[in-house]
């Protein structure tokens, strides 16, 4: 009982920064805008977030930062590939080497500063409560609000009209902007709230996660985030399981080789890549699946002159 | 107001002055740069661009460091062209590097003359093996080839690590994780004495010309291009979707794979835990960079690879960190990408009420 | 502890060394260069070596210019960068990863008059010496310090790759611990990285999950001790003091240090009385040492290790001395006598009380 509960709250907090960073893209990638610089957004957030909490002490200060970070990197994508029509799979991979590089020599002089990061929440009675206590109501405040981001893009898509719009527009920009609605500004605005939401995993991995910074500390997250996106065929309820998933398998194959089982941890470490894959073949084999939930119009420039 | 008003037809010499003017552009940008860092741009300049390349054995770094580049991207470009997204090079390329490295350490002591021949091969298979797997995956089960091909990319990553964690090590080497050294029979010769470009840079400049006969001469190759401009017009042409897909994983994953083995048996000599410092990565920007055409990627992959050097040279003799690198690579790119606009458009001042009434 | 700003300091380096070139004169000082594998930010290994260098420039003023590269990948890369030192008239070069070791040696048939080191490998050359640390003497010192501050008699040990100096440290650990607690066993989780502090952190905390209550690694960030201080554990650091990371539960650190040796090594060159060797120092050689103890530690425990210590200093004890046994039961190190050192270097064993079996 008490491991499954280790397992279930380290999944929790692996799981996190993916479910920031991934709602972010499925919101941009409805709009029809495919951002491959979600690595390069979040590293930006990591960074920004830590240099930020370190100068001024205040670590909600650094998560400000960091969604700022993440949106402006995403709003240098917007311009290249919306209004200046580029290729976005090249944009985004543009994106990511910038990122990566730019914080690393933003982040020189913050290597080997201690920061005390975001604790766990202390609520009085509830976090007491035997099993669930430590299950629900003592997590730390940004795995909260990543519950609450994921249900606002749920309330979102699902139940505005503005996420309405914004279907309508990724399902076909011509026909939105027939009807008279802002196709470009609506993606703007999409892909800035992309680029928010990966800057704010980034500051969970940079404040909460492990309170540090070091180069390329993201190590592959935001390209897992890509992943999930399809992983859950564009529906935020998929899509946040999968991260959890993703998190999960990597908890269990540690557990798995700190028991003692006679496999290469390398092919442990394979595990979570190839799983993705799998589930990715299971998903799409339903073209349907894939067929209604994907926005049709995903990754081609779109020029409302055109 | 500022409208963008489609051209009637692309530019042409916008197409060829266009990575010229984003490379003078990020030499604007590095001058700021430097100005800012309080170094003098002049300094800078010499750095990055010609200290790294003013003697014989600099002109062969630049070679060594082009080839993969060159190779790789001419690869991607077939498939880049026709929509299809493989930005797995880097497994492909490190599946080369196993398989034709495999090769050479199974008949370590043959001294057979077709031993580098072979492994040379054994690389180009290995490499569109590892492609092959999110081309069956796109063509069978539609499933997307980017996310498919990068995650293979960990794969590659770690079975290397394991094999040369494991059963690959030397046996003489005090249980450290490389393999032994390449006998000389599988060693590239090198083609420029007193330095270390090896024969993996004719493949390089051999693959141009093969991309370019491809693109240009061939009636698949046609197929891909109007494929990439037009999806619609070449399902209405009836071309067959599956075979671009396989075409265009394939050739990536064989120059990667080549590639990969050349690394292994150039400048390496034997099987490390990585034999790539992203060179898999990189050649997607070369691809860009050179506009998808063979030619033009073999002045981007020399670009890109002064840029590697200028950025060493630029540590040695100014203290520049490394991060420079990644960010000048990054400006280069999203300039190319934002320049390219005029390419198929021109900007017009109008104002509002025009605008409206023209949409 | 924040580092200068970087342009700013390199940038006066470089001009006070030119300036000591004008000061000198005849005596033209002696050009050395570092190759490093990482960013000298990265808080571990290569921030270590940086610190040596600083350390060596700072004591030898104007009869040295040093400069560094850093980030440099393992293989085909390193020997350009190699060579450039040794065309650019660096009389001596630091190679300072494993990876290293064949560019070195090729580089250096070339460049005759130049001095390479080469850190932690095994092939040398008439210009080519070796040098690394006896982490182990300092593993097995903190093994004591964490078996007898463990009640669950369970240390979790993060690690990057089963290679001999990381399986080295295992051993050493869990025998320093074993000297004090008998029971004690160690549970090792490899995350097939040095540097992703993500994945240490999700190892420590399946380590603690699993029973550990005192963490330890062999990677390259402060996650793990991070992570023990948030888990109210205890943790042994890794390169360099790390008890800022977790006041509370840093019991110690097992740190190495370069500084001395590149200043000797380097005087040795400038004096003309280098030669090629393989110098393996530890704790005697001022190279590895402990990070201050914590206050909770108990005093006689302190003592005691401050006793080993003095012992493995002058030679009358040894980490790995007999009897050893390995996980199998297996003797390995007899009774009466100790490892030696091609043994060590080739290490692919665990002791008896690591649990888990070693990957091959």
């Amino acid at each position: 009982m008490e491991t499954a509960t280790a397992i279930f709250l380290a999944t929790l907090a692996a799981g996190t920064p993916l479910v920031f960073a991934a709602l972010g893209e499925l919101v941009a990638e409805k709009s029809g805008v495919l951002n491959l610089g979600v690595e390069g957004m979040m590293i930006a957030g990591a960074v920004l977030a830590f240099l930020v909490a370190a100068e001024t002490g205040v670590l909600w200060l650094g998560v400000l930062a960091a969604v700022l970070a993440g949106a402006a990197m995403a709003a240098l994508f917007a311009v290249v590939t919306l209004s200046f029509q580029a290729n976005q799979v090249a944009a985004g991979l543009a994106l990511t080497i910038f990122g990566i590089g730019a914080s690393a020599y933003l982040g020189l002089d913050y290597t080997g500063v201690a920061l005390k990061g975001i604790g766990p929440v202390d609520i009085p009675v509830l976090g007491e409560l035997p099993v669930i206590g430590p299950l629900l109501f003592a997590l730390d405040p940004l795995v909260y609000l990543s519950f609450v981001m994921f249900a606002a893009v749920v309330w979102f898509l699902y139940r505005t009209k503005a996420g309405l719009v914004l279907r309508g527009i990724g399902e076909s920009p011509a026909s939105a902007h027939a009807i008279g609605y802002p196709v470009i500004g609506i993606r703007y605005l999409a892909v800035l709230f992309g680029g928010a939401m990966a800057g704010l995993g980034g500051a969970y991995l940079a404040l909460a996660y492990t309170p540090l910074w070091v180069e390329a500390m993201t190590a592959g997250r935001g390209w897992i985030a890509l992943a999930l996106v399809v992983f859950g065929t564009w529906r935020p309820g998929r899509v946040m399981l999968g991260a959890y998933l993703f998190g999960g398998i990597t908890i269990v194959q540690f557990h798995v080789q700190a028991i003692g089982i006679d496999l290469p941890p390398q092919v442990l470490s394979m595990l979570p890549y190839l799983a993705t894959i799998v589930v990715l073949v299971l998903i799409s084999r339903h073209a349907g699946m894939i067929r209604i939930n994907a926005p049709a119009s995903l990754g081609m420039s779109y020029h409302p002159a055109a | 107001m500022i409208r963008l008003e489609p051209r009637p037809r692309a530019s042409k010499a916008m197409r060829y002055l266009s990575p010229v003017i984003a490379a003078a552009l990020t030499g604007v940008c590095g001058v700021i740069f430097s100005a800012l860092a309080g170094l003098d741009p002049l300094d800078t300049f010499y750095a990055f661009f010609i200290a790294p390349i003013d003697d014989r054995y600099g002109l062969g770094e630049l070679g060594v460091k082009a080839a993969p580049l060159m190779l790789i991207a001419t690869g991607l470009a077939i498939g880049f062209r026709s929509n299809v997204w493989n930005i797995g090079a880097e497994g492909q390329l490190t599946l080369g590097a196993v398989s034709g490295g495999g090769l050479v350490l199974l008949f370590y002591d043959s001294g057979s003359a077709w031993l580098l021949p072979g492994a040379v091969v054994a690389g180009a298979i290995g490499g569109m093996l590892w492609a092959a797997i999110p081309a069956i995956l796109r063509t069978r089960f539609n499933t997307n080839e980017i996310l498919v091909s990068l995650m293979l990319n960990y794969v590659a990553l770690l079975l290397l690590s394991y094999l040369v964690h494991g059963p690959w090590r030397d046996p003489e080497g005090f249980n450290f994780p490389e393999s032994r050294l390449f006998p000389d029979s599988a060693m590239l010769p090198v083609i420029l004495a007193d330095t270390r470009l090896h024969l993996g840079f004719l493949f390089a400049v051999a693959a141009v010309a093969i991309g370019w006969v491809f693109v240009r001469r061939s009636f698949i190759g046609y197929q891909m291009r109007v494929a990439g401009l037009a999806g619609g017009a070449a399902e209405y042409a009836g071309f067959n979707r599956a075979r671009m897909i396989w075409i265009g994983l394939l050739a990536g994953g064989a120059a990667a794979g080549v590639a990969g083995i050349c690394e292994a048996a150039g400048p390496i000599g034997q099987l490390l835990p990585s034999i790539s410092p992203g060179y898999g990565y990189a050649a997607i920007i070369v691809a860009f960079v050179g506009r998808l055409h063979p030619i033009g990627i073999l002045l981007a992959s020399l670009l890109m690879s002064l840029l590697y050097l200028g950025g060493e040279a630029a540590q040695m003799e100014l203290g520049l960190p490394s991060a420079v690198t990644g960010i000048f690579q990054g400006v280069l790119l999203f300039l190319l990408l934002a320049v390219d606009l005029f390419v198929n458009y021109r900007v017009r001042f109008k104002t509002t009420v025009v605008e409206e009434a023209l949409s | 502890m924040k580092k200068p700003g970087f342009l700013l300091s390199a940038v006066t380096g470089a001009l006070l060394s030119m300036a000591g070139i004008a000061a000198t004169g005849a005596a033209e000082p002696l050009k050395v260069g570092f190759v490093y594998v990482s960013p000298i930010s990265d808080a571990g290994w290569t921030f270590q070596h940086e610190t040596g260098r600083r350390q060596m420039a700072a004591a030898l003023g104007d009869r040295v210019v040093t400069k560094f590269v850093e980030q440099v990948p393992e293989g085909g890369e390193a020997e350009r960068v190699i060579r450039q030192f040794a065309a650019d008239g660096y009389g001596l070069v630091f190679t300072t990863s494993f990876g290293y070791m064949n560019p070195t040696i090729k580089v250096a048939k070339r460049f005759p008059d130049t001095k390479f080191e080469h850190a932690t490998g095994y092939k040398r050359d008439k210009n080519v010496g070796t040098y690394n640390v006896r982490f182990y003497e300092g593993r097995y010192l903190a093994g004591i310090v964490a078996g007898s501050m463990s009640k669950s008699n369970t240390a979790g040990y993060v690690a990057a790759f089963p290679i001999p100096e990381v399986l080295m440290g295992i051993n050493a650990f869990t025998l320093g611990m074993q000297s004090v607690n008998p029971k004690a066993t160690t549970k090792v989780i490899w995350t097939n990285s040095w540097y992703d502090p993500g994945r240490e952190r999700e190892a420590a905390d399946v380590l603690v999950t699993q029973g550990a209550d005192v963490l330890t690694h062999h990677t390259d960030s402060t996650a793990v001790v991070q992570r023990a201080e948030d888990r109210g554990i205890y943790a042994v650091g890794y390169h360099s003091d790390m008890s800022k990371y977790g006041p509370r539960a840093h019991l110690t650190a097992v740190t190495h240090h370069w500084g001395d040796f590149y200043t000797r090594l380097t005087q040795e060159v400038i004096e003309g009385k280098w030669t090629s060797r393989d110098v393996w120092g530890g704790i005697a050689a001022g190279m590895v040492s402990l990070a201050p103890i914590n206050p909770a530690v108990p005093k006689e425990i302190v003592a005691l290790v401050k006793d080993k210590e003095e012992a493995i200093r002058n030679g009358t004890f040894h980490p790995f001395q007999g009897p050893v046994r390995d996980q199998q039961g297996g003797m390995r190190i007899a009774g009466g006598t100790t490892i030696s050192d091609e043994d060590l270097l080739k290490m692919e064993w665990y002791v008896e009380g690591v649990q888990g079996k070693l990957p091959r």
